[in-house]
């Protein structure tokens, strides 16, 4: 390869830059839209569920009274609980962190299941009294008082 | 009395930034012969030493747990371990931001006490804009983020270290990470210096040199220990989450990477002039993000411990000043610049440029995964970004840019063909399709591990081929410097490919005395028996590991319950092997009296830290060798001169 005339190196090195960078940012931009898990609520969930098997977060009240160990010992079932009497069943394998109870808040990363159960593959709970989920703390605005009316436990 | 004179000495710090900054800049007016211009180096000094004492008082409040001042009372505790007593000054937002505030000071002191290579207008305008900087974090904290705040009345006790920052790691990776961002601040510093005076010169560059290395060393051991912490601390099994903080410390890496490579294209070969320039001012607004990204909490992450909007907005106005400025002196100037010295597309410099794209393209596309929740946030769209994002398309630059790695260095600088180094190529294409067939057709495994491993190899081998036909003790420091970081991204691909592609869980609800297995290991949980340490108290789960015929290994995970503040956490236990780890987590007690373990064996992941590791010792040893040599350039030098001197004195 023979070297490039001198006079327009620098503006072939600068549109080759950008090339790169334009192509870096159209991917990514591709890429967001069908990779980014949104967040639902229990009751966006319920009216518009997203499809099944993608990547999404759902986040709630945990109803109390739903939680239940199966016998393998390391799998849970409950609800989720959100506004309008909306209700979503969710099972999770795992250690659940150590702030998740009946009552609290918790964002479950994972997916919808064929069966409208929602499966999740983590957990995120109040991490302690400083750190809420962004989720949680975004809600606990718009909704912690209606949350509170339907599960007496609101969150702070 | 402690906390004023600290609060004293950062007031005093702060005039004189700003007094090296408005001498700096009269200097660039007056000439560097002018009175004015005989101020900037002491004040530099003199500032580096008041930030120390500042915050060498900082530290002394919380080694005596001095309960009247409000940011100990806030964060610590009488009760906690001396370690984690002092480690706890910097483990708060106020505290990590007088750390920071100090290091850039000390390096502006550095540079203004040792550095007589650049042309002293050059000189006088990099300590200007090094004043500017710091003046700006010096406001940040004396106005939004006292460290010395008193309390009144002092508090009968503290409230405590969060207990997850109670770990070696927080002595050392904050301080580590931060060295890092400022000394990338000084690389800045000296792109603003050349841009004003525009003398982006080869003797630039290597006056630049060094701060880049040691800013990309400390970077690398920080993200490395980082992860290394995050993997055990969390007890999530995980070494990179690809939070927003992690990606923050990650960004400037890449800037810096990028930075170091095209920094010693143009010491070498004088090119490249405006984009080293450009890439200074990137990688420094790079850390200037992260620093907004985790002290302003505007992204859920576990560092986010100041969600405080006042502090957000701050930094992003430093933000805006700083990066604004910077770009629109670039916009202006980078055209006066005279273009450096030419080079063919296969050269040296030519894999260098692709390099350079590369690792700015997967640049932009951590940032964008990081900015894009923040974006749809605006439109009330809540959304995460996670790895099926990160992973595929940052590896759809990262390929390429490792292919180019392997043959770059066997490259001549400035001209070369493609047919001189032909050999190698086939070598290397050999070696790739070699290791994707097999290990293709022996291992199910994803993709993107395949690739993964079949790049390690490859470069594991390519890595070391610049020393062919070179006698091993006469080849420069720098060189084997380059040679040891290559390979260390060729181990820690292997290990971050290993742990994605071979990794084995296991969850189970165990009774005492049961058995389960995880990969070759057999796991028995002999018993949970209550624990006591200094500040919690814990349920550990007594295991007996076996690793296929070795003898067994007693292991005790635990569930601790801190008090101070009241908080638990799992602390998982690992068992190392040469060829991977056991990663066991103890859960909770189900109703049954069986106890929940998590287990992973996990081959290979240590190489993903031992490659870390590799890489950084690669800029040290290439650091060393850089500044070896210029000593003895000097020396030189000093030598001619004299020799010149005495000859004249003899005529």
């Amino acid at each position: 390869m023979s070297a490039l005339k001198p006079k327009h190196q620098r503006l072939v090195l600068v549109v080759l830059a950008l090339i790169a960078l334009v192509a870096a940012g159209l991917l990514a931009g591709y890429a967001l839209r069908n990779q980014a898990s949104y967040f639902y609520l229990p009751e966006q969930m319920r009216d518009d569920p997203p499809a099944v098997g993608q990547a999404v977060r759902l986040g709630g009240m945990v109803e109390p009274g739903s939680l239940m160990t199966l016998s393998d010992g390391v799998t849970i079932d409950f609800a989720v609980t959100g506004r309008e009497n909306s209700r979503i069943p969710v099972r999770f394998s795992g250690i659940v962190p150590d702030l998740f109870v009946e009552g609290s808040g918790v964002v479950a990363e994972g997916r919808l299941g064929p069966d409208g159960i929602f499966v999740a593959d983590n957990l995120l709970a109040k991490h302690d009294e400083n750190y809420v989920p962004r989720e949680l703390e975004g809600m606990s605005e718009h909704q912690a008082a209606e949350m509170a009316e339907e599960t007496t436990v609101g969150l702070e | 009395m402690i906390a004023e004179l600290g609060l004293a000495a950062l007031w005093l710090a702060a005039a004189l930034a700003f007094l090296q900054m408005v001498a700096g800049a009269l200097a660039l007016r007056t000439g560097p012969d002018g009175e004015i211009a005989q101020i900037s180096r002491p004040s530099a000094v003199v500032q580096g030493t008041l930030a120390l004492v500042s915050f060498l008082a900082l530290l002394y409040v919380f080694a005596v747990t001095d309960l009247s001042v409000e940011l100990v009372a806030a964060n610590s505790h009488s009760m906690k371990p001396w370690i984690y007593k002092v480690s706890g000054a910097w483990g708060n937002h106020e505290g990590s931001m007088l750390l920071w505030v100090t290091v850039m000071a000390l390096s502006g002191a550095l540079i203004a006490l040792v550095e007589k290579r650049l042309p002293e207008r050059t000189m006088q305008a990099t300590l200007a804009a090094q004043g500017f900087v710091a003046l700006g974090f010096y406001a940040f904290l004396l106005l939004s983020s006292n460290p010395f705040a008193r309390l009144e009345p002092a508090a009968a006790e503290g409230l405590g270290l969060n207990p997850l920052l109670q770990d070696i790691g927080l002595a050392l990776h904050p301080p580590t990470l931060y060295l890092g961002y400022v000394g990338l601040s000084v690389a800045f510093s000296f792109a603003v210096g050349a841009l004003i005076t525009r003398e982006v010169t080869p003797d630039f560059a290597r006056v630049m040199r060094p701060w880049v290395l040691v800013a990309w060393v400390f970077l690398t051991l920080g993200i490395t220990a980082g992860s290394y912490w995050a993997y055990y601390e969390l007890g999530w099994g995980g070494w990179w989450f690809w939070d927003p903080v992690e990606n923050a410390s990650l960004m400037p890496w890449l800037a810096a990477t990028a930075l170091l490579h095209s920094v010693s294209v143009l010491a070498s070969r004088d090119a490249l002039r405006v984009w080293t320039i450009m890439l200074g001012v990137v990688a420094f607004s790079m850390s200037m993000v992260g620093t907004f990204l985790v002290r302003s909490g505007i992204l859920t992450s576990v560092h986010a411990f100041a969600v405080d909007p006042e502090r957000g907005t701050f930094i992003l106005f430093l933000l805006a000043i700083y990066i604004g400025g910077a770009l629109l002196l670039f916009a202006l100037r980078a055209s006066t610049i005279a273009e450096g010295k030419r080079f063919a597309v296969a050269s040296r410099e030519g894999a260098l440029v692709v390099n350079n794209v590369m690792l700015s393209a997967i640049l932009a596309i951590v940032l964008l995964g990081t900015l894009y929740p923040l974006l749809t946030e605006a439109f009330d769209v809540r959304v995460s970004v996670g790895p099926p994002y990160f992973n595929p398309v940052s590896a759809i630059f990262a390929i390429p840019m490792f292919a180019i790695m392997a043959v770059g260095p066997l490259l001549r600088w400035r001209r070369d063909r493609w047919g001189r180094i032909g050999k190698e190529v086939v070598l290397i294409g050999a070696l790739l399709i070699a290791g994707l067939t097999a290990i293709g057709l022996l291992a199910d495994i994803a993709f993107l591990p395949l690739l993964g491993l079949a790049f390690a190899l490859t470069l594991g081998i390519a890595s070391f081929l610049p020393l062919r036909g070179r006698r091993l003790l006469k080849t420069p420091l720098a060189t084997w410097g380059m040679v040891i970081a290559h390979f260390g991204i060729a181990v820690a691909l292997f290990g971050m490919a290993s742990e994605s592609a071979f990794s084995t869980e296991r969850l189970a609800a165990l009774q005492a005395g049961q058995d389960t297995t995880v990969g070759p290991w057999r796991v028995r949980l002999a018993a949970v028996e209550p624990q006591a340490g200094p500040n919690w108290t814990a349920l550990a789960g007594r295991m007996v590991v076996r690793y296929e015929g070795d003898a067994p290994v007693e292991i005790a995970p635990m569930a601790r319950s801190f008090w101070a503040p009241a908080q638990q956490t799992t602390e998982s236990e690992l068992v190392t092997r040469w060829n991977g780890q056991l990663y066991a987590v103890l859960g909770g007690e189900a109703q049954d009296g069986r106890w929940q373990i998590r287990l992973w064996w996990k081959p290979f992941v240590t190489f993903i830290w031992y490659g870390g590791g590799l890489i950084a010792l690669g800029g040290v040893l290439s650091l060393i060798g850089r500044v070896v040599g210029d000593i003895k350039r000097r020396r030189v030098r000093r030598r001619v001169d004299e020799r010149r001197e005495d000859a004249e004195a003899f005529a």
